[in-house]
């Protein structure tokens, strides 16, 4: 079993196979659920967070049992979390690790700061193009404006 | 298949807006036709705008159809509650084209998207307003007989100016140089300067109109309102200044024309009117048979 000698990764239990997703920021971690849709799922899952990280503060993790994401819908989650790291795991081993990157389009998830756009007004999908991925610059498709970094919102 | 709409000037290519302008010459050769005997489009006005629905109606009117729809929201089930979705759902049962005027911005994208007949943008708030462009357009180049290597001098509302921007997108297609004239607060913002740079071409700012006015081929005046200033002596400061007068226009280029989206209120003093260069009431005329070109173009008719 790898990392066994690491006291951090112990407060997660390790999993058997499955998707651990590390360097989450601890304050983004349930809008990262929620992305995932991992509420709605019947895995098992063991989260922790306000881990101390070295590199990011406040850190946090998710391991999900018996899950493994295709990169669409993994790269959704690159809004909130945009240094991710996904380990790939298999008979305890890590057999892959990936990366995050911010999709070109995005659906669905974040909200258009437009107070006056449509899709603040009625039930509609909300639909981006991504014109800036560092920092992040969404450019509605139905009202053309940007939604930056700053005032992105998670739906 | 998706019906075809027009909800932003950037849905055309520069090949289809060409297409366009020729087929706005045909229809002001020959305005009435029969070409849209028996169609039937609705005008769906959910904030009024007086201008551009009675130019929307005239040009079906000489193509033969038939008009239906209503001219504000009051007068419509939107008072009683009802979705922009129920709506569109509803009326592109009765229609072969819907034209849609909405005060509320990504509306028209949106309508197009359930709708099952063509939707044409009359305005969605501060967003598009694509015909307008497309009757721009048309006036520079029935008045210069080209759209290469003209400038453009904007005046006025630079910033919150809807109709300045896209025309500064559309005539970005071809070989154009801008000067823009507007007081501080109202400056053309940033991301359209940096689109002209990125693409090669030449602006000027300045705020003095006098400065730039002999150069111009076209001078596009919009309204400076008082609204939008936050400190209301800012704005008396400037009024006067971006006011076009007659005597301003005597070195100005021959075939110099002045546009204006209209309505108008005093940035063009009326001794400008009798001025052979003064051309926005035929550039109001030039919508008609623009629109005429765009409804066709949409139902695949010419």
């Amino acid at each position: 079993m790898k990392n066994v000698d690491d006291p951090k990764q112990l407060l997660v239990s390790a999993i058997e196979s499955g998707t651990v997703i590390d360097h989450i920021p601890a304050s983004t971690l349930f809008k990262v659920i929620k992305i995932l849709g991992l509420d709605r799922i019947r895995n098992q899952i063991t989260f922790g967070t306000n881990l101390e990280s070295k590199t990011d503060g406040k850190k946090a993790i998710i391991k999900i049992a018996g899950k493994f994401f295709e990169d669409d819908d993994i790269n959704r989650i690159a809004l909130v979390a945009p240094n991710a790291k996904l380990n790939i795991i298999r008979d305890y081993q890590v057999i892959e690790k990936r990366v995050v990157e911010v999709p070109d389009t995005i659906n669905a998830i974040a909200k258009c700061m437009n107070p006056k756009c449509i899709t603040n007004f009625e039930k509609v999908t909300t639909r981006f193009r991504v014109v800036s991925k560092k920092p992040v610059a969404l450019k509605c498709l139905y009202c053309e404006k940007i939604t930056d970094q700053e005032r992105l919102e998670i739906i | 298949m998706k019906p075809r709409s027009l909800v932003s000037i950037d849905d055309l290519t520069t090949e289809e807006i060409t297409k366009i302008l020729s087929l706005a010459a045909e229809f002001e050769k020959t305005p009435v036709q029969d070409i849209l005997r028996g169609k039937v489009v609705a005008t769906l006005f959910f904030e009024p705008s007086t201008r551009t629905r009675l130019s929307f109606e005239s040009a079906v009117n000489k193509l033969g159809g038939k008009v239906i729809g209503f001219t504000d929201s009051s007068s419509s089930s939107v008072t009683k509650g009802e979705t922009l979705n129920d709506t569109i759902r509803t009326v592109n049962n009765y229609v072969d084209l819907i034209v849609m005027r909405h005060p509320i911005e990504g509306s028209a994208r949106y309508a197009s998207e359930i709708s099952t007949v063509p939707v044409i943008n009359a305005g969605d708030g501060a967003n598009q307003h694509p015909t307008q462009t497309l009757l721009d357009l048309y006036s520079i180049l029935k008045t210069q007989g080209t759209l290469e290597n003209l400038n453009i001098c904007m005046v006025g509302d630079l910033k919150y100016g809807r109709t300045v921007h896209s025309l500064l997108m559309a005539m970005s297609r071809w070989t154009t140089s801008f000067n823009f004239v507007a007081p501080e607060e109202l400056k053309m913002p940033d991301e359209y300067k940096l689109y002209l740079r990125n693409l090669g071409l030449d602006y000027y700012e300045t705020a003095d109109l006098n400065e730039v006015i002999n150069m111009a081929d076209i001078i596009y005046m919009t309204r400076v309102q008082r609204e939008r200033f936050s400190d209301p002596m800012e704005y008396e400061k400037v009024k006067n200044a971006y006011v076009l007068h007659d005597h301003m226009l005597s070195e100005t280029k021959p075939g110099m024309k002045i546009l204006h989206p209209l309505p108008r209120v005093n940035e063009i003093s009326t001794d400008v009117d009798a001025n052979a260069k003064a051309y926005y009431f035929e550039q109001a005329l030039n919508g008609v048979y623009t629109r005429q070109a765009i409804i066709c173009t949409l139902l695949g008719l010419k």
